[in-house]
């Protein structure tokens, strides 16, 4: 079985981004991206499902500028077997042509499994996986735990409100990932110089059909109301007394 | 025309997200009905119709919704679409999964996590973990919009809509439910409690997280929370995890112990009324968020505050 993985570069996890000050949005200059951390949750299970003997081959998708294609880089150094970038000029895409777009690559690839992230961690969405199984008419189990691959169906153990919960989906099917699925290995210098000789195909929306014009125009993005440091107090007694006069107790 | 609501309960009780999605729904300026979809959820449905402002309340109860899943929830939806110009849902792991869905399905761009309604069509969002604040117009002819919880106060009781039966949908049989661990808890529930302790990597071991974290909650009747890290290192479970990719939540009071204040825990936490933070590390990053500090070891301040609080 083909496990296809989509992933999305973003600003790195670590990186404190600045908004810019007439309002027009995020200054992503000169800011170190990585592959978003969901997305190497993502491959990291795709793989070990290869190296369990349950999938046959890890197909990386990404859809963005030319400079995805360090992502997907990332990806086949991780142990990826193939690439594919959608190119676009856009410097965002929206979740639903996100989905389009990987709906018409689906066409081609026809995958048992597709794994993606449960949220870009730049646009905070969380919608990529949810409208790429409704577009494709398949069941879903989103924020996974644990997966558990059979022939036919996989049992997933999803994150949710109140605990945890196991669904079974008839394949082919759709996951996304939440933290504790697993933990991402790095990619070996050896691998990372391997993955420069794997194949990473081009296409595009226009060639997939796909219109991924926006539907949501952004007016302005601003910093929120920041809080401002209090104070550090000396005992427990004065801390009791100021959450008394701060009418909390 | 009008707008949809998804009320969030387990089939028994309304949980209290569906007052406070009310409240966004309402504030886009049209009736509002509210969908209760579950089994044997008769009761979910009359709670739901006391709450004030709802038109009316559609009950779907079948056993394809009994756990909600996906795939025949977002079918119930869709079928009712028809009448509504907005969809509106809270932002609950149910919600989250179902509502894109939906969306995909109308061919419209969901709109995610609002935290205020500017105007029928434009809302605020954060973005990149609560770092910005986005201000999004949609364009689509169908508004499908998911609500931060947090962000809205709950609306009253007081209402009498009437209830109204409407077929379950078939199932598909493309998913099943297999089973859940859900957890059981007397304290209140993280999401609306107005009070949160919250213990991160530093209590060490589940059963210091316990010993200490414990005593000081039942004190203050609060919720427990955790740091990512406490929750990966087994200290505490999965769904008290407070931050960018748990759960949201704006107490009256949010007293965080033993937690660094990462910035994807900040996104968690950081609209609380009243931040505490206790650390032995002064130049913590919770601190900078924290109203009030105190700066020493949590295995002697915390038994010493649920002390002073006992008295
Ligand atoms: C994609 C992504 C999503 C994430 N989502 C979340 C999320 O939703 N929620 C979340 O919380 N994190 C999240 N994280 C993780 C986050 O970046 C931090 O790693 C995590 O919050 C750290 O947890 P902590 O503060 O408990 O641990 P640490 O950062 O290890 O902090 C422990 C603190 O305890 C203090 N301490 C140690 N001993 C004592 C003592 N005896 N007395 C008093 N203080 C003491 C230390 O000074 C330190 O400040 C996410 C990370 C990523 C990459
Ligand atoms: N531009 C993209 N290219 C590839 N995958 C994407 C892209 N955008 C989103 N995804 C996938 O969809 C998931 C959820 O993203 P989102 O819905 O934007 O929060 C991500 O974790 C990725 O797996």
């Amino acid at each position: 079985m083909k496990i296809l993985v989509p992933v999305k570069r973003v600003v790195d996890t670590n990186v404190k981004i600045r908004v810019k000050a007439d309002g027009t949005g995020v200054d992503l200059a000169n800011v170190k991206m990585s592959m978003n951390p969901f997305d190497e949750i993502a491959v990291e299970e795709a793989l070990r499902l290869k190296e369990a003997g349950k999938a046959t081959e890890v197909v990386v998708v990404s859809i963005g500028t030319d400079k995805s294609a360090e992502t997907l880089r990332t990806g086949l150094a991780m142990g990826a077997d193939r690439a594919i970038l959608v190119k676009t000029d856009a410097a965002s895409v929206e979740p639903l042509a996100v989905a389009k777009l990987l709906k018409a690559v689906i066409a081609n690839e026809a995958p048992g499994l597709v794994i993606l992230g449960k949220q870009a961690i730049d646009d905070d969405s969380n919608q990529t996986g949810q409208m790429l199984a409704a577009l494709l008419g398949w069941p879903q189990a989103t924020f996974a735990s644990k997966v558990a691959l059979g022939d036919s169906s996989v049992d997933v153990t999803r994150e949710v409100d109140g605990g945890l919960e196991t669904l079974r989906l008839k394949l082919p099917a759709i996951v996304t990932t939440d933290l504790r699925l697993n933990e991402p290995r790095y990619a070996s210098l050896p691998n990372i110089m391997k993955a420069k000789k794997k194949p990473l195909d081009e296409t595009s929306p226009e060639t997939l059909g796909v219109d991924a014009s926006p539907r949501l125009t952004v007016l302005k993005t601003v910093e929120p109301t920041g809080r401002t440091a209090g104070v550090k107090l000396g005992t427990v007694d004065e801390l009791v007394a100021k959450l008394k006069q701060a009418g909390v107790l | 025309m009008a707008t949809l609501i998804l009320a969030e309960h387990d089939d028994a009780h309304l949980n209290e997200a569906t007052a406070k999605t009310l409240t966004a729904a309402l504030a886009l300026g049209q009736p509002v009905d509210v969908l209760v979809a579950g089994q044997n959820a008769k009761a979910v449905a009359d709670a739901a119709a006391q709450l004030t402002g709802v038109r009316s309340v559609l009950l779907a109860d079948g056993e394809s919704l009994a756990n909600r899943r996906a795939e025949p929830l977002a079918d119930l939806i869709v079928s009712l679409a028809g009448q509504y110009d907005a969809i509106v849902v809270p932002g609950t792991s149910t919600g989250k999964n179902v509502a894109p869905r939906v969306a995909a399905l109308l061919d419209v761009m969901q709109i995610s996590e609002i935290t205020k309604v500017v105007s029928p069509d434009t809302f605020e969002r954060p973005i990149y973990a609560g770092n910005a604040i986005e201000t999004v117009q949609s364009s689509d002819k169908t508004r499908v919009i998911t609500v931060r919880i947090a962000a809205f106060p709950a609306a009253a009781a007081g209402g009498n809509a009437p209830v109204e039966t409407i077929a379950a949908p078939g199932d598909s049989g493309l998913s099943s439910f297999v089973g859940a661990d859900l957890s059981v808890s007397d304290r209140p529930e993280l999401a609306s409690a107005k009070v949160i302790v919250s213990g991160g990597r530093a209590l060490g071991s589940a059963e210091k997280f316990q010993e200490v974290i414990a005593p000081l909650a039942d004190q203050l009747k609060a919720a427990i929370g955790a740091s990512r890290a406490a929750v990966d290192s087994g200290y505490a479970p999965n769904d008290w995890q407070v931050g960018q990719t748990g759960k949201v939540v704006a107490p009256d009071l949010y007293i965080a112990i033993g937690i660094s204040g990462a910035i994807q825990h900040l996104a968690g936490m950081k609209d609380s009324k009243v931040i505490v933070a206790i650390n032995k590390d002064g130049d913590a990053p919770i601190f900078q968020v924290a109203d009030y500090g105190l700066v020493d070891d949590l295995f002697t301040v915390v038994p010493a505050l649920t002390k002073a609080l006992a008295n």
